[in-house]
């Protein structure tokens, strides 16, 4: 009898904690989850830092020495000083020549003014988006061709039997094997005199997609062919046609199945992708990265910094983001939570 | 009364790594239009197995099943299954589970207003209409079983399969729910097999309970009549001497005739023999 009263004061008092005024009056605070959600992750950070700079003062290369937190905060503030500078470049190119042709049609009516694009070169945002384009191409395209083929080899064992060993060889190829094939087959096959894509971006996605096609066959194909008895059973008590069973039965059951091997795969596309692109040349972030390898200056290794956080967040975000898709539209909440 | 199910000289033989396995040998039973029949035994005993092959989701390996004068061949709307586990699709609300039934079976006959119409008025019968649109991992276990006995009888089967339907229940919702079946069945008076575990179920809902046999090739062992007038109360019944009486028949049947001598298995051993139960009822 009073330990149940202790008890219920003791929740009565962390309800009403000295922190629920930051969340507002009507919601309660519990003070240990904000030390654990927000608190400690500070913390980490902050250690995380520290031992960082300490280190990397102790690091000596020849380009230097290794860039601490401070130098590579640095390099954010110039890469983004370079992005908006050459945004101005361009935009000046482009008043100047309308300017100019202006100047020549009031001349001469006849003439018809040529537009030419501004050719200035990438700068740091441009090669995120670049990179951002190619990774999401080469997962939808994986996705394409992975889910269908997950279903087909999920709901046929004779089929699933004779796909599997291919697809266990395959998955643990590294990107770097399959570029240069890549690379030699897009040359030899994809010849116009006007591309609409560059043959860079071209090989880049077809790696990625080579390699992020693994994780979404063999979750699909796992997600249909552990397909509840019982619900077999109701699809064959109801005499559903075979079509009417995979759209109504097997592919809503197997939803959170797919959504786990997108994930997987999504993570898989994006570490492929800046190997593939620092090789294939695509003027994405892993050109970035493989450019200030070879350029060499004193603030090289910070801008690689930079390059890796950024890489670490979009990737992190990424998968964020393909939680939210999975949360909206899987019915299994369960299987969506982290 | 016409016979509506006749199931005839039933043998099934399971190829198990061991060699074949007889789970049933001569199963016999006919059931006439409208009558409420159980099947009561040790677990292990087959009365799936029967159940199965009437839904045509077991083939028998030789005798057969005739409903209404044609063989039983594959599954069939006709012979609706409640499943033990209630079986809902967890991504549909009770509506629409019952509704992939109703568009399944009366998609061509049924207008669409029809169609709404028979859906809502058979969720009415199990009393869910207040939950119509929750899914399945809303609402509670009594609640789902309820939505699955909806989607049976919205397919207006020639007789009801029912598989242990208030086997995961707790005693006071089973409670709840067999006098809404018994309401139901006062009603519209469908045939229906029921396999249950539980003796006083089996006498409170039958007009026969049909006793099996311990397997190895399991069989029929009795018939018991019930001829309790209906409508039956449980209150009523708890006091009355031919329900006691019927009562300790079955219980006779199962802890005298047909005891199942457990062999004293040490624990660990215990799961495999628990394992290999559950592949012979399936």
């Amino acid at each position: 009898m009073t330990d149940a009263s202790v008890v219920s004061q003791s929740v009565n008092e962390s309800k009403s904690s000295p922190l629920s005024f930051l969340a507002g009056p009507g919601i309660t605070v519990n003070p240990g989850k904000v030390f654990s959600t927000v608190l400690m992750p500070i913390i980490g950070i902050v250690v995380f830092l520290l031992i960082w700079s300490g280190a990397a003062r102790n690091i000596d290369t020849s380009l230097g020495k290794f860039p601490g937190p401070v130098a590579v905060w640095e390099q954010f503030g110039s890469l983004y000083q370079e992005h908006v500078t050459e945004r101005e470049k361009a935009e000046a190119f482009y008043q100047r020549q309308e300017k100019r042709n202006a100047a020549r049609v009031a001349k001469d009516p006849d003439y018809v003014p040529k537009i030419r694009a501004y050719t200035g070169k990438e700068t740091f945002l441009d090669q995120i988006v670049t990179s951002l384009v190619t990774v999401m191409s080469g997962f939808l395209l994986a996705a394409l061709v992975a889910i269908p083929l997950g279903i087909a080899i999920g709901l046929n064992k004779t089929l699933n039997a004779a796909v599997n060993p291919i697809i266990q060889i395959f998955k643990p190829v590294s990107p770097l094997a399959w570029l240069p094939l890549v690379t030699m087959v897009v040359s030899a096959l994809y010849i116009s005199p006007d591309p609409l894509v560059a043959k860079s971006f071209l090989n880049s996605m077809i790696t990625v997609m080579l390699c992020c096609l693994w994780p979404m066959v063999i979750n699909t194909s796992v997600g249909v062919s552990s397909l509840d008895r019982d619900l077999i059973n109701v699809s064959r008590v109801l005499r559903l046609p075979a079509l009417k069973h995979v759209q109504k039965i097997v592919l809503p059951a197997s939803v959170p199945m797919i959504f786990t091997g997108m994930r997987l795969s999504l993570g898989v596309a994006w570490m492929v992708l800046i190997a593939a692109e620092m090789l294939a040349q695509n003027p994405g972030l892993g050109k970035f990265v493989w450019d200030e390898f070879q350029n060499g200056s004193s603030n090289s290794l910070a801008r690689i910094m930079v390059a890796v956080i950024v890489i670490g967040v979009i990737g992190f975000g990424l998968d964020r983001a393909m939680l939210a898709i999975q949360r909206f539209a899987s019915w299994d909440k369960s299987k969506a939570t982290h | 009364m016409s016979t509506l199910l006749d199931i005839s000289h039933i043998d099934m033989v399971f190829d198990t790594p061991k060699g074949p396995f007889t789970a049933l040998k001569g199963v016999d039973l006919k059931i006439a239009k409208g009558e409420f029949v159980s099947l009561i035994g040790h677990s292990g005993c087959g009365k799936s197995t029967v159940l199965n092959i009437v839904a045509g989701l077991l083939q028998a390996s030789s005798g057969g099943v005739i409903l209404n004068g044609r063989e039983v061949s594959e599954p069939g709307p006709d012979r609706a299954v409640v499943f033990q586990n209630h079986s809902l699709l967890p991504w549909l609300t009770a509506y629409q589970n019952v509704e992939l039934a109703v568009k399944q079976v009366f998609g061509r006959t049924k207008t669409r207003a029809e169609i709404k119409e028979w859906i809502e008025h058979n969720l009415q019968l199990v009393h869910m209409d207040h939950a119509m649109h929750k899914r399945p991992d809303e609402i509670s276990g009594g609640m789902k079983q309820r939505v699955g006995i909806a989607r049976a009888l919205a397919m207006q089967p020639e007789i009801l399969l029912m598989d242990e339907p208030f086997g995961a229940l707790d005693a006071l919702t089973r409670a709840h729910m067999q006098d809404s079946l018994m309401e139901i069945q006062q009603e519209l008076n469908n045939t229906v097999i029921m396999i249950t575990h539980d003796v006083d179920e089996a006498v409170l809902l039958s007009d026969r309970i049909v006793m099996m046999s311990n397997g190895p090739a399991a069989t029929v062992g009795e018939i018991l009549e019930i001829n309790l007038e209906r409508p039956r109360g449980r209150l009523e019944l708890a006091q009355d001497l031919e329900y006691t009486r019927l009562r300790s028949e079955v219980l006779k049947f199962l802890y005298e005739k047909q005891r199942k001598v457990e062999p004293m298995v040490k624990p660990r051993a215990r799961k495999k023999v628990q394992k290999s139960r559950q592949h012979e009822a399936a």
